[in-house]
């Protein structure tokens, strides 16, 4: 192993010398955060290596204004909010899920609890909080399939979930990136495939290297993108082998596209994304919460101070943030960069301060 | 989020399956992937199979999680 870890540094190591200048990648993936940071990945790398955490934590990215519709709906009598564990925490204006008292919020760790939910309490409105990017989106979909075959009246999802190639899009339009290359995340890419990252390439003649979480898997990674630096060819290549194909999983993808459809809708911190966020498709309008409760739009809202936003793009790393472990930390947050266990700044805050 | 855990089927009825793996059984659904039979080792994220694994890439997963168990049981451990 430790052979590999140098063959990897030696192409690290080269292509810092050959471009001569910085080397940014960006991953987008919160459990590549996590996993550089527990194993200390960057302190192994060269220092013109910088690593780059982008929007890849679907909590992270979740819109204020959906946290509050999220609140508004828990106060109600009538409602059931199914919620995947990591949301509890983050605070909107009135608070976060964890923290109301109604007892309205269950934590399900699989949309099927949502439905069974639903069945089991046919007197209230089940909602689901559909949020995360391609690697869960067909599981709502198949809660939405079950709730019709089961005839039920009382199961909706609220859809917050999210696609992670137009945000790569959006990032690399941005005038003052410094993105070289993007490692790009595992399980999203055993959903989509890696066929899916070669527009970005077309486009911006970025590398983007599929990688898997081990902490060789993402040295390997990041060793392929200098390889590809260096050669000035650069292309969507996978290392994570076991896993992910060209291809990716054709019966997820199906599912995804039969039952939803892409729109404007906000990230936190970078604004509208052009066909980045995902809504139920009108003939399935009877399971959308939106519809269900006549909501018409989720506005975005601002959290002054917060610099989410930037520290998603890369721009800046969360120390540079005048809240960062201040006035925002992991028992405290105000950001969902710090809410989130795979956000950036709750990572750098438990792991990074020595890095 | 992204975390996946493999898992092998021990049991399956259309496309419902009950997983066991790291001494623990649970319930999952293997919609995504409608050719999964008993016996093979799949990765498993929030509750639903999302492809199929080899043995050899499962094992390896497995052990980092049994290492990760004993770091959790005792922190002083140092690494080797």
């Amino acid at each position: 192993m430790l052979e590999r870890i140098n063959e990897a540094r030696k192409l690290m190591d080269a292509a810092c010398e050959q471009l001569g200048r910085q080397i940014n990648i960006m991953e987008v993936c919160g459990t590549h955060t996590v996993s550089i940071f527990r194993n200390g990945i960057r302190s192994a790398l060269p220092e013109q290596l910088k690593l780059l955490s982008g929007p890849g934590c679907p909590v992270c990215v979740t819109d204020q204004g959906y946290i509050d519709v999220t609140v508004g709906l828990a106060k109600r009598d009538d409602c059931i909010l199914a919620t995947y564990g990591d949301m509890i925490r983050v605070p909107g204006k009135e608070g976060s899920l964890e923290s109301l008292t109604s007892g309205n919020v269950k934590v399900v760790f699989s949309s099927d609890e949502a439905v069974k939910l639903a069945k089991e309490n046919p007197d209230k409105t089940v909602v689901f909080i559909a949020v995360g990017f391609e690697t869960t989106t067909p599981a709502s979909a198949v809660a939405v399939a079950d709730a019709e075959r089961l005839g039920l009246e009382n199961f909706c999802i609220l859809s917050g979930h999210k696609l992670v190639v137009p945000a790569m899009d959006v990032l690399l339009s941005e005038k003052n990136h410094k993105i070289d290359a993007f490692l790009c995340p595992g399980h999203v890419s055993v959903i989509i495939g890696t066929d899916a990252y070669d527009p970005i390439v077309k486009k911006y003649g970025r590398p983007c290297v599929v990688a898997g979480f081990e902490p060789l898997q993402i040295i390997e990674g990041i060793g392929e993108i200098c390889r590809q630096l260096m050669e000035g060819k650069p292309e969507t290549k996978s290392i994570y082998n076991a896993a992910v194909t060209a291809g990716g999983n054709p019966a997820a993808m199906k599912l995804i596209e039969e039952y939803f459809e892409p729109y404007d809708g906000y990230w936190r911190g970078l604004g509208k994304i052009s066909g980045g966020t995902l809504k139920l498709k009108e003939k399935y309008s009877k399971y959308d919460a939106m519809v269900h409760f006549g909501i018409d739009e989720i506005a975005a809202e601002d959290l002054s101070g917060c610099r989410c936003g930037e520290v998603l793009c890369g721009l800046i790393d969360p120390p540079e943030c005048a809240m960062f472990g201040g006035a925002c930390t992991p028992d405290e947050p105000v950001g969902p960069c710090m809410v989130s266990t795979e956000g950036s700044c709750a990572a750098w805050y438990k792991y990074g301060r020595k890095q | 989020m992204c975390l996946a855990v493999p898992a092998r089927i021990v049991e399956m009825e259309g496309d419902k399956a009950v997983v066991d793996a790291m001494g623990n059984r649970w319930n999952i659904r293997t919609t995504l992937i409608p050719d999964a039979k008993v016996d093979d080792i799949v990765l498993v994220h929030a509750g639903f199979a999302i492809t199929t694994l080899d043995e050899e890439e499962a094992k390896k997963t497995w052990e980092l999680f049994e290492e990760i168990e004993e770091y959790r049981d005792n922190p002083n451990k140092l690494s080797g």
